[in-house]
Order: C-alpha cells, then structure tokens, then sequence
C-alpha cells in the first residue's frame, strides 16, 4: 500500500461509491477570506460545529502587515470580513488567533508550528495551499467554502479518491538549491496540470535529506501541479519536530502516536498509478519568466521563444505571458531591473527562510540595490519573536528591508496593498499569475535566497557564487 | 441548490489554458463578506481595458454583441486552477454562466462548480475547437443545447452531439438539486461508530473541549 491509501483507508467512514468515500476530517482551519462566509452559511442553517475542539481559524489574508495594524486595512470592506469572522468564531466557539494573539500567523505556517497539524491526521481548509502540511505526513487538502462548511457540520468530506503518483528527486542538491528550486523544477518538467486528478508523494534520498520547514515549502506547491494534494513519509526529524507543540500529544498520548506515525510510509512493494523520477544533480536555482509557475529556466537561460514551443497554444500564452511580463523571448532575467523584493507568504516565510536571506546578507554584506522596495514579512508570531531573537530583523531593517507583523501580505492583494502597475518584483511566494500581487504587477518567483540575491544586484538573479 | 438537466443557450469561446482563479474574480473584486456582488468582477483583467473606470475591452469575447448573453463557456484545459477561491463560481453563475466545457478542470473548482450547481463538462481539445467553431458561424443562432439526463451536448436540433462522461453521484446531485450537508448528516451513525472505533485506534488524534 502506498502512503496515500494507508492514509485514506484510515480516515473512510463509509464508500459511498465506487469513487467516492465519506472521509473523516480530524481538524478544519479557516481564515478570514473564505472562513467567514462557511461559518456565517453554517449558521444560517441553523447548523452548529459538530466539533469545535478540532476548528480553529486565523487572521492572516486580508489583515494589514504594517507595524501598528488595526482591524483597518488598504481595502476599505477588508475590516467587514475581520470583524465578520472574529463575530462568527465568537458565536460557533470554535479557537480564534485574532490580529494581537502572539500566535496569529499565515494559517499553514502556524498550523504545524503548534501542533495542530501533525502525521496521520487529515486537515482541510478553504485555501487551495493547505497541502503544505503534507510535509508533515498529514492527509490535507483545500476545498471551497461550502465544502469547508460541510466538514464544520459533519466532521466529514465526501471525496472523490484520486490516484496516486510518485515523484522521485535523484542526485544530489547543489549548494544555493533550494527545496523551492525543487518543486519550481517538477512544475516545470511535470506542467501545471501535471499532477491533476493524483495525490503526490515526494520520495527519494534529497527528500529524506530535506530539514521539515523545506519539505512544507516543497509540499505547499503542489497545488501548481494542480494535484489532489503533496505528501512526504513523516520520519524521525519529523516525529521530533513534532514534540512539545502546543496542541501535539504528549506522554503516553505521543508514545500511542509515534507507534502511529512510524507505520505511515509507503510499502516497498506499493504500486503507483503514475511514477516521475527527476534527476537534480545539477540543477541550478529556478526563476519564472511567465504568468504561471511552469513558466519556468534556470536563472541564466534565455526566455523562451515562441517558435520553440510544443504547439500553436503554448507559443499563444508564452507571447501573451511575456507581453503582459514586459520580457523578450531570447533575453536573460538579469536584463530586466527590479522593482521590489518580496520575502514571506506561505511558501516562504519560515525561520529557515528567513535565516538563508540574513545569512546571504550577513556573509556579503550587501545592501538592498537603490530603487527597489523590499518587504520581509515573517509568517507568524512565532517566527517573528524568534528570527527577532536571532537579531535577524535588525540584519534585513539593516540592509533595507521592510520588517513586518505576520500575515499573507503581498502575496496577493487582499488587504489592498500593491506594488503598483507594471512594477516588477522577485517574490518568494507561490503564483505569478497575472494580476495576483496586484493590477498589472509582475512577479517572478524563486526562493528566498534568490530573491535577497536579486534585490541587492537590482535585477533578476540567482548567481550566489558571484 | 437549484436542480440542473437541460439548458440551451449562447456558448462563448474562452480557448487558454490553465485559466485561474485569480483572472476569473482577482481579490481586489472580493469586496463584500456575501456570496453575491460579484458578477462586476468577473474576468476582470481581460474584460475591461481600464479596470478602475471598467471600460470594457471590445477585444474581449463575453463584451462582444455576437456573444451577449452567452450562458455556456468553451474553455481550455485545467480551467480554475489556482485558488480556491468558491467566489470564481458564485461571480460565473451571478454573471449567468451555466455550463463550463473544458478538456480538463482544476479539482477545486470542479468540487466547488458542483455544489453550486454550475455544470463542469470535459470534452477532448479538438470537440471543444469543433463546436466553438460551429457557434462562431452565428452565436446567437448556433446555440448549444446540454441535457444532463442524456449526458450530451448538442447543436442544431440534435445533428450534432457530443456525449460527455460524468461521476454517476456529481450527476444525481445536480439533476435533484441536493443538498451535501443534508445527505451526509443521514450518515450520522457512521461516523459516531467510526469516531467510536478510531478514538480506540487514535486516541491522540482527539482533542478534548475546553468549554
């Protein structure tokens, strides 16, 4: 048996098709963008949380990031979903992390980082990145949020069972790769619809290699794969990241578990229903060009052209990419200077990532290039009080970075706050899709280090060894 | 949620890949808490030329007269892929789409389009290209007709008809209109056995209330 099905066969109530099984779900988190309208709906039926122990919802979307933060945000009807999700959380009981709670943070950062996540148990969200915790071993998913409501007045999800795929990373990492120039590089080999209708598990020796937090940023992405969900075998380094968090077992309650955890990997003689192997001996650090992430080169390729695509569509949304990217087929990235640097979001907001950046910044002792606007934006109070302990954010403020509160930031527009049009930015988080940091900004995506990189150089690089 | 099993209407062709969520409703137009108020934003960046004063983009196929009051979407594969955003389905069906026809659909999307009773159709590439053909002729003539009991997609009284495969239970629940919640709440004594037995198996996986 594969991971995936020792993990569904453990949560199915009931198969209510030949396809379809009634799956248990043991912990639901919702955020302020899609939680408040699953909650309100929830009770409009008069319905209730069938178990609010095991809900829990935070501010992390729409919620400002600069110092001083109120309810208020850019956006003016971005206070009406704040104060609309605080009053439902209120009203159902179910555990808030509102704006001052020291543990209010982006929602998959905070979720394993206090035990609420952990191997074995499935976890849903209304946010499409929620299988970032399959890096801890956990069967998670995003789901919409009527689904999200479903799950809150059942404790269940009727769920279509995917197949499985395995994908294996053979070699070795280079020094400077990241497990984000990891996953950039399957989406680019497997597509973007690459891993539609699979559940992925992520194997091989750079896997087991990779410290937990960079198997969350591998797993986080593999919704740009458009899969089911990413998992990765939880081992030892997981079973003990896990200890001591605030909602993980603990004494005989975490004996039980780890006995647990310990069975949760793929059999040796596990079919997949699809397997990749992909070769990273040599792979160089990732950046994309395009409005998708499998618009993906190594950092020193040209832009590709559009007489060198598969087929009539592709060369179409590459030139439509690339007009809207204000980038030339044929060119380098490091023609194009930069605009803003972005370091955080759910992909990349860790203390490691943080570390990686400080520690470029540390060791070259460069400074953020003149011109370009460059945000850290920590993905959690704990993050924060922790990388501030280590005297990190004195090293980014020091340097040129903006430091800020915890939250989704500019990853997206939800709060309101933008770049501007046309403005290019090298960003740390996961879609460079048109318009998602705002109308007309232009993202190229790549990993912390990259973008502390690029920041300094004052366009697009990933060139650490210069 | 409203019972879905025939409509005939205007088909408009929306032929890129991996459309997603962010273009169908970016979360600049998620301005109200509800579902509905939406419909404004639908497309956004590709409808309107100047997105703050919304003048529309004449280039764009759902602001052309040929296509007015198109209700059926011909579309490329992995359609609504990226967020999950359920809003992307409540702006299409508050902007009247009814029918989404694509080689592929983003997951999410699908789960969220069939619980709202927007149908989700996948054709191969070339079908799709067939038929957005047929209706460039003549929209407003050529129109697409979807029966869900048949399970088919037709044009001009039924000469041309493309069958379509779809998941037996997403069927029943558009064609009766049923609600999820309603239908798994009869479950009730499956997952209080299951929760019996599993807290036996997973007692760590239990939390208790603190209220």
């Amino acid at each position: 048996m594969t991971l995936f099905d020792k993990l569904w066969e453990e949560h199915e109530v009931e198969a209510l098709s030949e396809r379809q099984s009634l799956l248990y779900v043991d912990r639901i988190f919702l955020h302020e963008r899609t939680g408040s309208v699953a909650l309100n709906s929830l009770l409009e039926h008069g319905r209730s949380v069938r178990q609010r122990q095991h809900a829990f919802c935070t501010m992390d979307h729409i919620v400002d990031t600069r110092p001083g933060r109120s309810d208020d945000t850019l956006m003016p009807s971005g206070r009406d979903f704040i104060v609309a999700t605080r009053s439902a959380a209120h009203e159902t009981g179910i555990q808030l992390f509102d704006i001052q709670d020291p543990n209010q943070g982006i929602v998959h950062v905070i979720s394993p980082e206090l035990g609420i996540a952990l191997p074995g148990l499935s976890v849903i969200c209304p946010d499409s990145h929620t299988c970032t915790l399959g890096g801890l071993g956990v069967l998670a998913w995003g789901v919409g949020s009527t689904e999200a409501e479903h799950a809150l007045a059942t404790s269940t999800l009727r769920v279509t069972r995917p197949k499985t795929m395995r994908v294996q990373f053979v070699g070795h990492m280079a020094r400077h790769v990241t497990a984000k120039d990891l996953i950039l590089y399957a989406i680019r080999s497997l597509s973007a619809s690459g891993g539609a209708g699979y559940a992925i598990e992520f194997a091989g020796p750079a896997i087991s290699a990779l410290p937990v937090e960079s198997r969350l940023t591998l797993c986080n992405m593999a919704t740009e794969l458009s899969a089911f969900t990413g998992l990765i075998a939880p081992d030892e380094q997981v079973i003990d990241y896990c200890e001591g968090r605030p909602f993980a077992p603990q004494g005989a309650a975490r004996k039980a578990a780890v006995r647990h955890w310990r069975t949760l990997q793929s059999d040796a003689d596990a079919r997949f229903d699809s397997e990749h192997h992909i070769n990273i001996e040599s792979l160089k650090p990732q950046l994309t060009w395009g409005t998708s992430p499998q618009h993906c080169i190594d950092w020193d390729d040209e832009i590709p052209r559009a007489e060198e695509a598969p087929d009539e569509a592709t060369a179409a949304s590459w030139q439509q990419a690339q007009a809207y990217m204000g980038v030339t087929a044929g060119h380098r990235l490091s023609d194009y200077p930069l605009d803003a640097a972005f370091i955080g979001s759910c992909t990349n907001s860790r203390l490691s990532d943080l570390r990686d950046a400080a520690d470029y910044l540390t060791q070259t002792g460069h400074r953020v290039a003149k011109g370009v606007k460059a945000l850290c934006v920590p993905g959690s109070g704990g993050v924060k009080r922790a990388a501030e302990a280590e005297g990190i954010d004195a090293i980014f403020r020091q340097a040129g970075f903006e430091w800020r509160e915890p939250g989704c930031s500019m990853c997206f527009f939800a709060g309101g706050e933008s770049l501007g049009e046309g403005v290019r930015v090298a960003s740390t988080t996961n879609r460079n899709f048109q318009g998602r940091q705002g109308l007309g900004v232009r993202t190229h995506l790549g990993s912390p280090l990259s973008v502390v990189a690029s920041a300094c150089a004052g366009h697009l690089l990933a060139d650490m060894t210069s | 949620m409203t019972p879905f099993t025939l409509h005939c209407g205007v088909a408009a062709p929306l032929l890129r890949d991996h459309i997603d969520t962010d273009t169908i409703i970016p979360s600049r137009e998620m301005r109200t808490v509800s579902r509905s108020g939406l419909a404004d934003g639908l497309f956004a960046p590709w409808r309107y030329s100047d997105v703050d004063a919304r003048l529309a983009d004449p280039d764009f196929v759902l602001n052309q007269a040929s296509y007015e009051g198109a209700s059926i979407l011909l579309t490329g594969l992995n359609f609504g892929c990226g967020s999950s955003r359920e809003h992307a389905v409540w702006a299409m069906m508050e902007w009247g789409v009814k029918v989404v026809i694509a080689p592929s659909f983003a997951t999410i999307f699908r789960n969220n389009a069939l619980r709202n009773g927007l149908l989700t159709i996948e054709l191969a590439t070339d079908r799709i290209q067939w038929l957005a053909n047929w209706v460039a002729t003549d929209p407003q003539i050529n129109q697409l007709t979807v029966d869900l009991q048949t399970c088919s997609v037709s044009s001009e009284a039924g000469r041309e008809k493309e069958g379509f495969q779809i998941d037996p239970m997403a069927r029943s629940m558009l064609i009766e209109g049923l609600d999820e919640i309603g239908l798994t709440e009869q479950s009730l004594k499956h997952i209080e056995d299951f929760e019996n037995r599993d807290q036996v198996r997973r007692p760590w996986a239990y939390l208790a209330d603190p209220h």
